[in-house]
């Protein structure tokens, strides 16, 4: 098993250095979720980035903020982040349109290994906004369709209406031998689908514990119980990767904002193997 | 009644019952489909039954003063739908919508009752079984409560 995972970073000496782009697209996922298309061909050159990694997004006179790349590796010339209006930095974000230009510097941190997936099945269980770095995962995982065993998405939601990718979701559902399984906490009459929470879902798979990988990503309390489900279903633990949340600043390990314990998310993860991180999980006010 | 002990034997909440206890429980058992949109249980009404899902999903709602009919949790394939049998006064606490077609097993909670007081082991093999149901849902309910998506994720990473 690989320990260190995949990273492609800039050039030290490119690190910190932001680059404007223009907003091609945005679209409006659900009441406080978007998805910003960035147009990318020019001044970053052939950017590319790895599934899991994020970038630094600069909104001009108000801050930065680290977002997930939320779109298709192999698709050249834009790139998608999709964001939570939560703070100031998001919140400018969203009143951005078309046309407006925005900083960006990446991609940084480690990314989902895909090579330890492989002949394997994969099992992405995700929660919130936790799909989209795994969004880049998937479209990967179905590009090279015939070199896994199961798909299998497992994706949780608070409502109906604050799913993300709701039309993605239905077309990965039919592609082949692929499980796609959607719960939510609450939902009314018109939702016919699942009630509950996304580690119920594990109930309805079978999954089989020898030949799985896990990717996990989403509220901190969502993995911490998707962990204990998939080691009472018996998953060596040390086939799950999670994705880290933490507040940064630097994204190349320099300030400190972001560490966690002896790890700083932005440079050593932000997507880990769980028993590099596990001790850490249940440490208060770390 | 041959093909209910199989069906029974695969449904998860009865497996490693003893051939004893199984048939203890079979007399009790009914094979019943729900068509989508039918009402398997009434908010209120008297707990008189107990289900196994063996197809399909059961939401549980709760009527709700202005608001209407509020989902609050699916049960599906492998899964039981009430305990309120059990526990006096045997009525409804929410009520069972199927969701699609759904297949069930159908125990008679009166009959339930009855093996359970007059064969304690059966009695608390069942209870023994319930509980770690009722473990698995208090879990779950808490998660919901909490409103994980609501109030944590940032949208900074991820």
């Amino acid at each position: 098993m690989k320990d260190e995972l995949a990273n492609r970073s800039l050039p030290m000496s490119d690190a910190m250095m932001t680059y404007p782009v223009t907003i091609r697209k945005v679209i409006w996922e659900n009441d406080d979720t978007f998805t910003l298309t960035l147009d990318m061909n020019g001044t970053l050159g052939e950017f590319s980035f790895l599934p899991g990694q994020f970038n630094m997004l600069y909104v001009y006179g108000i801050g930065e903020a680290a977002i997930s790349i939320s779109s298709d590796p192999s698709r050249t010339g834009t790139l998608d982040h999709t964001i939570h209006r939560v703070g100031t930095v998001t919140t400018a974000l969203s009143q951005k349109k078309r046309g407006d230009v925005i900083g960006v510097r990446g991609p940084y941190g480690s990314s989902w290994p895909l090579d330890v997936a492989q002949k394997r099945d994969v099992c992405v269980i995700t929660g919130g906004i936790g799909l989209a770095p795994l969004r880049p995962v998937i479209y990967s995982l179905l590009k090279k369709r015939d070199e896994y065993g199961r798909i299998i998405i497992l994706y949780g939601g608070r409502s109906p209406l604050d799913l993300l990718y709701r039309v993605e979701l239905e077309r990965w559902e039919d592609a082949k031998n692929v499980e796609v399984l959607v719960t939510v906490d609450r939902g009314d009459s018109s939702w016919k689908g699942h009630i509950g929470v996304v580690t119920s879902l594990l109930s309805y798979i079978k999954l089989d514990s020898r030949n799985t990988i896990a990717y996990v990503c989403g509220p901190e309390i969502m993995m911490k119980y998707t962990i204990d489900e998939l080691e009472r279903r018996g998953l060596p633990l040390d086939r799950v990767y999670l994705s880290m949340e933490r507040n940064m600043k630097c994204a190349v390990g320099f300030c400190g904002h972001c560490q966690y314990g002896p790890t700083f998310i932005c440079k050593d993860g932000p997507v880990f193997p769980l028993p590099r991180i596990r001790p850490l999980l249940d440490r208060k006010e770390l | 009644m041959e093909d209910l002990t199989i069906i029974l034997r695969q449904h998860p909440f009865l497996r490693g019952l003893s051939d004893e206890h199984m048939q203890t429980l079979i007399g009790c058992a009914t094979n019943v489909r729900f068509a989508e949109n039918s009402r398997l249980i009434n908010e209120g009404e008297l707990a008189n039954k107990f289900f196994l899902i063996r197809s399909g999903r059961v939401a549980l709602e709760t009527e709700v003063s202005g608001r209407g009919g509020i989902r609050i949790q699916t049960v599906g394939p492998g899964e039981v739908l009430g305990w309120s049998w059990l526990i006096s006064p045997y009525r409804w606490h929410f009520s069972g919508v199927a969701v699609m077609d759904t297949r069930t097993i159908a125990l008679d909670a009166e009959c339930l009752r009855n093996k359970c007081e007059t064969d304690a082991h059966f009695g608390y093999e069942m209870l023994k079984r319930l509980a770690s149901v009722m473990e698995r849902r208090l879990e779950a309910t808490r998660l919901q409560l909490l409103d994980m998506y609501g109030i944590t994720s940032s949208g900074v990473m991820p």
